[in-house]
């Protein structure tokens, strides 16, 4: 393992968009700070998509020429990287999706419906995104199945608690969760979460959005039942989603997108499904996205993610300190850094997250505002909306600091 | 250009909104949101003799639109409905004093004269649906 810290001012250059001037007259250098939302991409991965398109563009899978070979030979390499970046069993265990919120969907559609019953619990937590909640809502209306909510404390940590006794009393079927809250940063004990389901003969889906980009993931180590996420937010390209599911599991799934790819024979009443994994991705799938993406992850692998969270770790700890510093500013979520993601949700004053945002874009400055697709852990912060700056490896303690004191200028202008 | 938005007037009426609350008997409420941001208004109205007798409003969102919703009821108070119909966007971004806001900021800026048009239809809705239709503005719809 790397133990140096990684060379940010080498990183910077390979990503364009940080040259990026923004604002009035092209006044001020890009400062992003919105990278739970979506990172940006090295030249490395826009390079392999352009290279792509324009020296072996061909489908993949049916084509006995020379392109069509290349591409798949692409396609499918990258679904060898992807399972051992997360350290699967084997790359047949690995889906395509078009995002982790596809990757839900499609688990909720296929084993869902096949499993849940009517009555049966489904245990979610308050804080996960909506992706992680419309699925399971729209499972269960159809299945008249429960949806139960793990409580959050007000230190941001789920209450484990409440965990030990929803899987006492109620029928849980499945639980799923997000290993790392897009709006707190909060970690999850992950690996305790899924001994005690399996315990209970529960499997567990890993909505891993946050925490496959800035963590170590290990399916084998937490040995979750589903994992998903997408690769535009670990500077891959937007189109493409990842879903693990264990094989004995997506053995008896049924197919979620029916046409051509994921079938074997088509007869006129009946259809023969193809193999794993090809039986889950019906139709021509995002092939430069994915060929992006293996760009991608050889980029952070020559890295190398105990880096990237160290990274994140300092420039955290550098940034909750500088906001703490000013006044009546509140900080959502774990004050404990080794229990935090590289997230900063906050409120300062009166000061409305929109207007925040509004004023620190005049900043260069991009961060988020709103409710982050997160509604019902806003219900239970009791808040309508935050603001929030998320990090990744290209953000430098300098971008922290003129962030600081751009928040400084919004207290001047609100005249606070 | 913060500073041309943040002015004092639009910071008065965010801290202190005019008109805001409800009324004990009015004769049209409605409430509508703005999906990007949240921003919500609740519009409560009085009408008398074709006018608007009394106004009042109840919301939560940014600064933008707050004070706008609280400008917007000082300006239609005791108006005729004839005036709230010929009302248009570029009437409220003046009256607010913010016509440079940006296509993502004009929408918190309009919701409250989108929630009083269709508060107008909702009145005329029963009584007289052709001048319901009046009130219809496409303009305001995003
Ligand atoms: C925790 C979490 N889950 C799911 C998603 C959905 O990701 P996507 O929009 O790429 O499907 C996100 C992204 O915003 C997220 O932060």
């Amino acid at each position: 393992m790397q133990k140096t810290a990684l060379s940010v001012d080498e990183i910077r250059q390979d990503f364009p968009i940080l040259k990026r001037k923004v604002g009035v007259g092209g006044s001020k250098t890009l400062v992003y700070l919105d990278n739970a939302a979506t990172t940006q991409k090295p030249y490395v991965v826009i390079n392999a998509m352009n290279e792509y398109y324009s020296s072996y563009n061909a489908n993949i899978h049916r084509a006995v020429h020379q392109l069509g070979e290349e591409a798949t030979a692409a396609y499918e390499q990258t679904r060898e990287k992807v399972a051992k970046f997360i350290n699967a069993r084997s790359a047949d265990e690995i889906i395509f999706t078009r995002n982790a919120t596809e990757a839900i969907n499609l688990v909720a559609y296929s084993w869902g419906r096949k499993n849940i019953k009517r009555a049966d619990t489904i245990v979610l937590t308050e804080m996960e995104h909506h992706s992680n909640i419309v699925p399971w809502q729209i499972l269960s209306q159809e299945k008249k199945s429960r949806i139960c909510y793990l409580g959050v404390d007000d230190q941001g940590y789920l209450k484990m608690t409440d965990y030990e006794r929803v899987l006492k009393k109620e029928p849980v079927r499945l639980v799923s969760v997000s290993e790392m809250s897009n709006v707190l940063g909060t970690i999850l004990p992950l690996k305790e979460i899924i001994t005690r389901a399996h315990e209970n003969n529960v499997p567990v889906f890993v909505d891993a959005a946050q925490s496959v980009p800035h963590l170590q993931v290990d399916v084998q180590k937490t040995d979750c039942d589903f994992l998903a996420f997408s690769a535009h937010k670990m500077l891959g390209p937007t189109g493409v989603g990842i879903l693990y599911v264990k094989k004995e599991i997506l053995k008896e799934m049924p197919p979620f997108i029916g046409g051509g790819d994921m079938i074997k024979e088509v007869h006129q009443q009946n259809t023969i499904y193809n193999d794993l994994p090809y039986r889950f991705e019906g139709g021509t799938q995002n092939i430069a996205g994915v060929i992006g993406f293996s760009a991608a992850l050889d980029y952070l692998a020559a890295i190398g993610m105990d880096r990237v969270r160290n990274h994140e770790l300092e420039i955290t700890r550098y940034a909750l300190s500088a906001l703490s510093d000013i006044k009546d500013i509140t900080i959502y979520g774990p004050k404990n850094l080794r229990d935090r993601g590289g997230v900063i949700s906050f409120n300062i004053a009166d000061i409305h997250p929109h207007d925040l945002a509004t004023i620190m874009n005049e900043h260069g400055i991009a961060i988020r505002s709103g409710h982050h697709c997160a509604q019902v852990l806003m219900e239970r912060l009791d808040v309508a909306a935050t603001s929030r700056a998320s990090f990744y490896i290209y953000n430098t303690r300098e971008e922290v600091d003129l962030f600081a004191n751009a928040l400084l200028d919004a207290r001047r202008i609100f005249r606070i | 250009m913060s500073d041309d938005i943040y002015r004092e007037i639009i910071l008065d009426h965010y801290r202190n909104p005019r008109n805001k609350g409800r009324l004990t008997d009015p004769d049209v409420t409605i409430h509508d949101s703005n999906p990007l941001c949240g921003d919500e208004i609740d519009m409560h109205l009085k009408v008398e003799e074709d006018r608007i007798k009394d106004i009042k409003f109840e919301g939560r969102g940014c600064a933008i639109s707050q004070a706008s919703a609280s400008m917007l009821t000082e300006m239609v108070s005791n108006k005729p409905l004839s005036m709230v119909k010929n009302l248009s966007k570029e009437d409220i971004l003046e009256n607010i004093g913010l016509t440079n806001l940006g296509p993502a900021r004009i929408k918190c800026a309009l919701l409250s004269l989108k929630v009083l048009k269709m508060s107008m239809v909702k009145y005329y809705a029963d009584k007289d649906p052709k001048s319901a239709g009046d009130f219809h503005d496409e303009s305001v719809k995003y």
